[in-house]
């Protein structure tokens, strides 16, 4: 019984592997046939030869069949990715190592002194809410006119945007070393522009509701013959918005016009009733006071010309004219 | 301004993990895409191919004008679809009057060109044109033996790139442990001479021997061709030194709560929390609870008729 098998071949069991490197065609057979039996050959000889050392690993029962652990293989193949690059410590790990402070394993549930039973540390319903304090005592320090829950408040803001900028500077520290965490992204919000930035204007509700309903319409048919979307509503205005009247004159649509033109009017008119002039009395009176005034000159001048008066231009049409313009054109306006 | 960006979705989380550079690497995917012309022997090989790498491997079938892996600038698109599906090795056939029926294999590290071998297809049979027994036939995914046989690997160039690139293609995922009942398939590549190999695939007949290893019978089943090197490229030295680099091996991670004896085998310890079965909420108003409310009802109204009685007696 041989001892050592001297097999001539290279075996990789790892990858299931096998490699002859002495074989060689002297000539190379002549028919198609004959060279694929050979190569059959070689390659049945190099795939028992695998076969046994696998099968003689120890292997252990399974429900499907025997399972084998391979060796790891020993052909050297190039990796697809990079190595992962080790993440560095973040600050507060390393104060940690420098002070020597040991992470601690904290509870899920905590005592609460105040109601007496076992609160979450955090979320829903947690130990030392901010909501849950009825008063808080007024130190010397305090300022007389500051909310002190509102104070409260504030400060956590503050410590947690402290958290998150220190969280940054880590993550960013991070990717300059080219170990950041592969679920994690560092986006650009905004292009760093120098001078006065302005941030993006933000579009509200209403305003995207108007456009999305123009660019809906603006189609050959006025959007009416488009696929609606699942969950999106008709449009609020339809049909036509505005509606213009016939001009021409008659019964039904025709005297619409005439009825709209008179409300509008009695509105006016009623609004502002008490400014309106009447122009008939204020016509009389004021040719009264003219003829007031023209008989107190005449009285005056009197005697003299008497003749003169009949050759005198007769002013009082124009002024009459002048005086009826102002309130034709009022109303007109209206 | 920079914000951070994390996914809201464990299904991101993990997808994006999966990507991530590993200590260890699992298996590579592989891309198959084609360029301006094909002609029908190349694409029935692309598509054998990618039956036999059904697992793990992008099948693309639009025709791909700007790839041109051995220029300068081509490469830009394959570089974009290996970061988009994820893929190291990428199969890209093309078919011109100089270079017919054109395979070009080539791999990828940190989705940047690594290597390439171009190979021509000649004598091309497939997998239809073979006749066996199906009971034999390979299932998907399996592991399967490899087998190099011509001293023209070992001495020649082209030849020794091209078993490299090979055995990268058809070795499938990297596993730890096999199951002897579902070796089924093997490779065998034949160097004819300087420049041609015959690669071949078979099915695997294990026959009873004595011993313990059964008897190995192949039986060709699957696509056969011949391939022809017409150019190759290697990978830059210090590039070829970074990829071959491995991490030292790392102590696992203990697993909790699972402990394994020698009689019964791996042993997993599961912690409840007490049941309060007196506290919990019945979910259907079982007829039992009806009546004992009722009963309680009747009850309270009996005592108060009850204490009238006394109220009234007194």
């Amino acid at each position: 019984m041989e001892t050592e098998n001297q097999n001539p071949f290279q075996l990789d069991v790892g990858n299931l592997l096998a490699f002859n490197p002495f074989h060689n065609f002297p000539s190379l057979p002549t028919s198609r046939d004959e060279l694929v039996k050979e190569c059959l050959q070689e390659g049945t000889k190099l795939v028992q030869a695998v076969a046994d050392s696998l099968f003689n690993l120890p292997s252990t029962e399974d429900v499907d069949g025997p399972l084998v652990k391979l060796p790891p293989p020993t052909t050297k193949l190039p990796r697809e990715k990079h190595l992962p690059k080790p993440k560095p410590p973040t600050k507060w790990e390393e104060f940690a190592k420098k002070k020597g402070i040991k992470k601690r394993k904290k509870d899920k549930v905590v005592w609460d002194e105040q109601t007496g039973t076992w609160k979450r540390r955090f979320g829903y319903d947690r130990v030392n809410d901010d909501k849950d304090i009825p008063i808080i005592e007024a130190k010397m320090t305090d300022e007389p006119g500051e909310d002190p829950f509102a104070k409260r408040q504030d400060d956590k803001k503050k410590r947690v945007e402290k958290q998150e900028k220190n969280r940054f500077q880590n993550l960013k520290q991070a990717a300059k070393l080219g170990a950041l965490p592969s679920h994690v992204q560092l986006a650009a919000t905004a292009l760093p522009i120098t001078g006065t930035q302005v941030p993006p204007k933000k579009v509200t509700k209403d305003e995207l509701g108007n456009v999305a309903g123009m660019a809906a319409t603006s189609t050959a048919s006025g959007g009416k013959f488009d696929r609606k979307l699942p969950g999106e509503k008709p449009a609020k205005k339809q049909g036509k918005h505005r509606k213009f009247l016939p001009v021409v004159e008659g019964s039904g649509i025709g005297s619409r016009e005439k009825e709209q033109t008179e409300n509008v009017l009695n509105k006016l008119i009623s609004k502002h009733s008490h400014e309106i002039l009447n122009v008939d009395k204020a016509v009389t009176m004021y040719n009264v006071k003219k003829e007031k005034k023209a008989r107190n000159r005449k009285n005056q001048e009197g005697r003299s010309s008497s003749t003169s008066n009949e050759l005198k231009p007769k002013k009082q049409l124009h002024k009459k004219g002048a005086k009826r313009g102002p309130g034709s054109s009022r109303k007109g306006k209206a | 301004m920079m914000k951070i960006k994390t996914p809201k979705k464990g299904r991101v989380k993990r997808e994006l993990d999966k990507r991530a550079p590993k200590l260890v690497e699992t298996g590579k995917k592989t891309l198959i895409l084609q360029g301006t012309k094909t002609s029908g022997t190349l694409n029935s090989v692309l598509s054998e191919i990618y039956h036999l790498k059904k697992g793990g491997a992008v099948r693309f079938t639009r025709k791909n004008d700007n790839i041109r892996p051995f220029e300068s600038g081509g490469e830009t698109s394959l570089e974009f679809f290996s970061l988009k599906t994820d893929c190291s090795i990428f199969v890209y056939g093309s078919h011109s009057k100089k270079r017919p029926n054109n395979l070009v294999i080539g791999r990828m590290y940190d989705h940047h060109v690594y290597d390439l071998v171009e190979v021509g297809v000649e004598n091309f049979k497939s997998i239809e044109s073979f006749t066996y027994d199906k009971k034999i036939a390979p299932r998907v995914g399996s592991k399967p033996f490899i087998a190099f046989v011509g001293e023209g690997f070992e001495n020649v160039d082209e030849l020794k790139h091209l078993k490299e690139v090979l055995l990268d293609l058809l070795r499938g995922k990297v596993v730890e442990n096999i199951n002897l009942a579902g070796l089924d398939r093997a490779y065998v590549c034949t160097a004819i001479s300087s420049n041609k190999v015959y690669l071949t695939h078979c099915a695997l007949r294990l026959k009873k021997s004595g011993t313990v290893v059964p008897r190995m019978e192949l039986v060709e089943v699957g696509p056969s061709m011949d391939l022809v090197v017409r150019r190759h490229r290697l990978p830059n030295e210090g590039l070829r030194k970074e990829a071959m680099k491995t991490a030292k091996d790392q102590p696992k991670k203990k697993v909790k709560n699972v402990s394994s004896d020698a009689i019964q085998g791996t042993i997993g310890k599961i912690y409840i929390p007490d049941q309060k079965v007196g506290e919990m909420a019945l979910p259907n108003k079982a007829k039992g609870v009806k009546r004992e409310r009722r009963e309680a009802k009747n009850k309270d109204a009996n005592e108060h008729a009850s204490k009238k009685q006394k109220e009234e007696s007194e």
